[in-house]
C-alpha cells in the first residue's frame, strides 16, 4: 500500500471507531439506533436514532486532537443543510408520517492512548 | 449558560453615546454572530476577536456566541469595538469575573496576536464616556495618552487582551509585548512661518492683524505673486492660544479624523487649506457610513484659507455659507444627524481675473471684459457679503524691497502680543453679551447711543452711505472693522482714522 492510502485508511478508522463510540453513547442514554450510515443518491447519514417518538438524525465528526479546531468547528453549514435534505429523503422512504424530527451533532475526540470524549449538541439545524 | 455584558461607545460626529454589548453562550455549533447593525469594518470583528483570544492564551468558547450592540437600532461603525466584544465573550464564559467587565467602558481594536491597536476617535469616544457619568475606561496602550486628556475619568491603558484580562482578575501570566502606537505625527505645526518673511505689502499686514484681533473674515485679490498665499499661511501665527473648551474641540476631530493627537492638546489654532477642486462632501463632510468631518470642521478654531476661490465649485462655496452664519454644520442622513463644529476664519485669495494681471500694472491683461467679470462672479454675492476685510495686494516693487531692508518690520511674536492686547480690551468691552470678538457683535449694539460714534468721526461713512456706496449691513461690517482697528491701535473708541481705515480695508476692492 502506498503511504497516502494508508493515511486514508487510518482515517476511515478513527471515523468507524468515532461513529461506533457515538452509537454506544446514544444507546447508553436512552436513543435506539435505527439505522446505520445510510446511503441514497445524495450522500450518507451517519446515524439515525429514535427515542420518544422523535427521529434523530447525527452527524458524527470524529478528531484524533484538537489541533485543527473542535470537531465541530468542521461542521459547516453545507453539511447541515445536506443533512437535512437526505433527512427528508429518509423520511420519504422509510417513515412517511414522522411526528417530531430532529438534527444532532456529536464530536468524538480520541486522543490517542486516552478514553475517547463524545460531546452531544442537539437540535443545531 | 453564561451571559455577559460591558460597554463601549459609538461616535456620530463628534458625539458619542453609550453602547452596551452583551455576549451569550448557547449550546449550539461553534460560531459568533454578531447583531445590533454592525457596517462592514465592524462585522469583521468576530474573526479578529476569535483569533486574539486564542493567541492570547484564553480561546473562545467552543460553542455558539451571540453578541448583541444595544441600542440595536443605532448604526455602529468601526473595530473600536473589538475589546468591549471579547471581554465581554471572555466573561460570559467565567474567565474574567462579570462584575469587573460590567463597570467598565472597553475602546478598542484587536490585532490578530491579541494586542491593541489605538483606534482613532479616542478623545471624542472617552469624553463621551466621561459625559455619561462613566468612571473607568479601558484603552489601547498606543491611545492611553490621548485618553488621560480627557478630565475625570480613570484610563486603563492595555498592550494586549491578555494585559486587559488580568486587570480584570484572569489567573494567567502577565506577558511582555511591544506596543503598538500610532504613527508618530504627521506635520508639527509649522512655526517657522514668520510676518518678518513679508517683504512690503504693509496695509496687507496690518490688515492680518485685525483680521486676527478681531476674527474677521478677510478677502485678499492681487496679482500672482503678490503674496497672498504667503499671507494667508501666516495667519494662525498671528492667532492667541487656544483655550481649554477650544483645544479639546480641536484635538476631538483631529482624533476622529484619524490623525494622531500625541500627549498633550492641541494648543495652537488649525490651518486648513484645501485644493480647489475639493468636493462639497469634503468641504462640510459627510460619507455614506460613518459621518465624517470636512476640511471646515477641521478649520474650526482657526482658519480656514482658500486659495485661488473663484476656482472652487460655487456649490462648493455657497455650502460654507449655514457654517459662517451658525458655527456648526450639521449633516442630515436618513438615519442620523451629526453636527460638527465650525467656528473658522475664513481667509479668500483671488486674482483678479483668469489671466491674473489685471490691474497689476507692469503686465496688459490679455482677458476680455466677459471673462474679467464672469472670473470674480463665481464668488457668490452672499458669500462675499459675510467677509469684512476686502483687501487688494499688489506686486512688491523694486523701490520697496530697498525701503523695507532699513525699515523695521514686524516679528509674529509682536503681533501675536498686539492681537493678543486687542482681543482682551474687546472681551473686556463685550463682557456681559453673547460676544467675544468684534467680527461676532449686531449692528444694533454698535449703533446703540453708549456705543454710537460722533458725526465728525462717521462723517466719511455716512457720505459714503448717502451715495449708495456702501449699503447699511456694510456700514456696520465697517464699523466693526473700525472697532478691531481701534483696539489694535490701543485706542478706547475709533475716531475718524480708525473709521478711515477701516473704509479702506472694505473698499479694497469695489463692491
Amino acid at each position: 500500500m502506498l503511504v497516502a492510502e494508508v493515511l486514508v485508511a487510518r482515517k476511515d478508522d478513527l471515523g468507524r471507531r468515532g461513529e461506533d463510540c457515538a452509537a454506544e453513547y446514544l444507546a447508553r442514554a436512552g436513543y435506539t439506533v435505527v439505522e446505520r450510515n445510510w446511503r441514497c443518491g445524495q450522500g450518507e447519514i451517519d446515524l439515525i436514532v429514535a427515542k420518544d417518538g422523535d427521529i434523530v438524525f447525527v452527524e458524527v465528526k470524529t478528531r484524533s486532537g484538537t489541533g485543527y479546531g473542535h470537531p465541530f468547528e468542521a461542521i459547516t453549514v453545507a453539511k447541515l443543510a445536506r443533512l437535512r435534505r437526505l433527512a427528508g429523503a429518509w423520511c420519504a422512504q422509510f417513515e412517511p408520517r414522522a411526528r417530531h424530527i430532529r438534527i444532532d451533532a456529536i464530536a468524538v475526540i480520541a486522543r490517542p492512548g486516552q478514553p475517547p470524549v463524545v460531546e452531544h449538541l442537539e437540535g443545531v439545524f | 449558560m453564561g451571559l455577559a455584558r460591558t460597554h463601549s461607545v459609538a461616535l456620530i460626529g463628534l458625539a458619542g453615546s453609550l453602547v452596551e454589548v452583551e455576549a451569550d453562550i448557547s449550546s449550539q455549533l461553534p460560531g459568533m454572530r454578531l447583531i445590533g447593525l454592525p457596517d462592514a469594518a465592524l462585522a469583521e470583528a468576530a474573526e479578529r476577536v476569535r483569533a486574539a483570544a486564542k493567541n492570547s492564551g484564553c480561546a473562545l468558547n467552543g460553542h455558539r456566541l451571540t453578541v448583541n450592540l444595544s441600542p440595536a437600532a443605532l448604526r455602529k461603525h468601526g473595530s473600536g469595538f473589538d475589546l468591549a466584544i471579547a471581554v465581554a465573550c471572555l466573561a460570559a464564559d467565567g474567565v474574567v469575573p462579570a462584575a469587573s467587565v460590567g463597570a467598565v467602558v472597553h475602546i478598542g481594536e484587536l490585532a490578530l496576536d491579541g494586542r491593541l491597536r489605538p483606534t482613532p476617535g479616542m478623545l471624542p469616544a472617552v469624553i463621551a464616556a466621561a459625559r455619561l457619568g462613566h468612571r473607568t475606561v479601558m484603552v489601547p496602550a498606543g491611545n492611553a495618552d490621548e485618553a488621560a486628556l480627557v478630565p475625570g475619568i480613570r484610563v486603563v491603558g492595555v498592550a494586549s487582551l491578555r494585559d486587559a484580562l488580568i486587570w480584570h482578575g484572569a489567573r494567567l501570566d502577565p506577558q511582555e509585548v511591544e506596543v503598538l502606537c500610532a504613527p508618530a505625527e504627521d506635520d508639527p505645526a509649522d512655526e517657522s512661518l514668520d510676518l518678518l518673511d513679508v517683504v512690503g505689502n504693509d496695509e496687507a499686514i496690518l490688515a492680518l492683524q485685525v483680521a486676527a484681533a478681531g476674527g474677521h473674515h478677510l478677502f485678499m485679490l492681487g496679482p500672482p505673486g503678490a503674496g497672498k498665499t504667503m499671507l494667508a499661511a501666516r495667519l494662525p501665527g498671528l492667532l492667541p492660544d487656544l483655550g481649554p473648551a477650544a483645544s479639546l474641540e480641536v484635538s476631538s476631530l483631529r482624533s476622529l479624523s484619524g490623525r494622531p493627537v500625541g500627549r498633550s492638546l492641541i494648543t495652537r489654532p488649525p490651518l486648513e487649506s484645501p485644493h480647489h477642486t475639493i468636493t462639497a462632501a469634503a468641504m462640510v463632510g459627510g460619507g455614506s457610513g460613518q459621518i465624517r468631518p470636512g476640511a471646515a470642521a477641521r478649520a474650526s478654531h482657526g482658519v480656514l484659507f482658500l486659495d485661488e476661490a473663484p476656482e472652487f465649485a460655487g456649490a462648493v462655496l455657497d455650502a460654507l455659507r449655514q457654517p459662517l452664519e451658525s458655527g456648526r454644520i450639521s449633516i442630515h442622513r436618513a438615519n442620523a444627524i451629526a453636527h460638527f463644529p465650525a467656528r473658522f476664519q475664513l481667509v479668500l485669495a483671488a486674482n483678479p481675473c483668469p489671466c491674473g494681471q489685471y490691474g497689476a500694472g507692469d503686465q496688459e491683461c490679455t482677458c476680455p471684459p466677459n471673462a474679467r467679470r464672469r472670473y470674480l462672479a463665481r464668488i457668490s454675492g452672499p458669500l462675499l457679503d459675510r467677509i469684512d476685510i476686502q483687501l487688494t495686494v499688489t506686486r512688491v516693487t523694486a523701490a520697496q524691497l530697498r525701503i523695507s531692508a532699513d525699515a523695521g518690520r514686524l516679528s509674529s511674536a509682536v503681533a501675536r502680543h498686539r492681537v493678543l492686547a486687542a482681543r482682551e480690551t474687546a472681551a473686556e468691552r463685550l463682557a456681559g453679551t453673547p460676544w467675544t470678538l468684534n467680527s461676532q457683535v449686531s449692528g444694533p449694539w454698535l449703533r446703540s447711543t453708549e456705543r454710537r460714534l460722533g458725526a465728525p468721526v462717521t462723517a466719511m461713512l455716512d457720505r459714503a452711505l448717502e451715495r449708495g456706496g456702501i449699503t447699511m449691513r456694510g456700514y456696520d461690517r465697517i464699523l466693526r472693522v473700525a472697532w478691531s482697528v481701534a483696539d489694535l491701535a490701543g485706542v478706547a473708541r475709533p475716531g475718524p482714522d480708525e473709521v478711515g481705515q477701516a473704509l479702506y480695508l472694505r473698499k479694497g476692492m469695489a463692491s
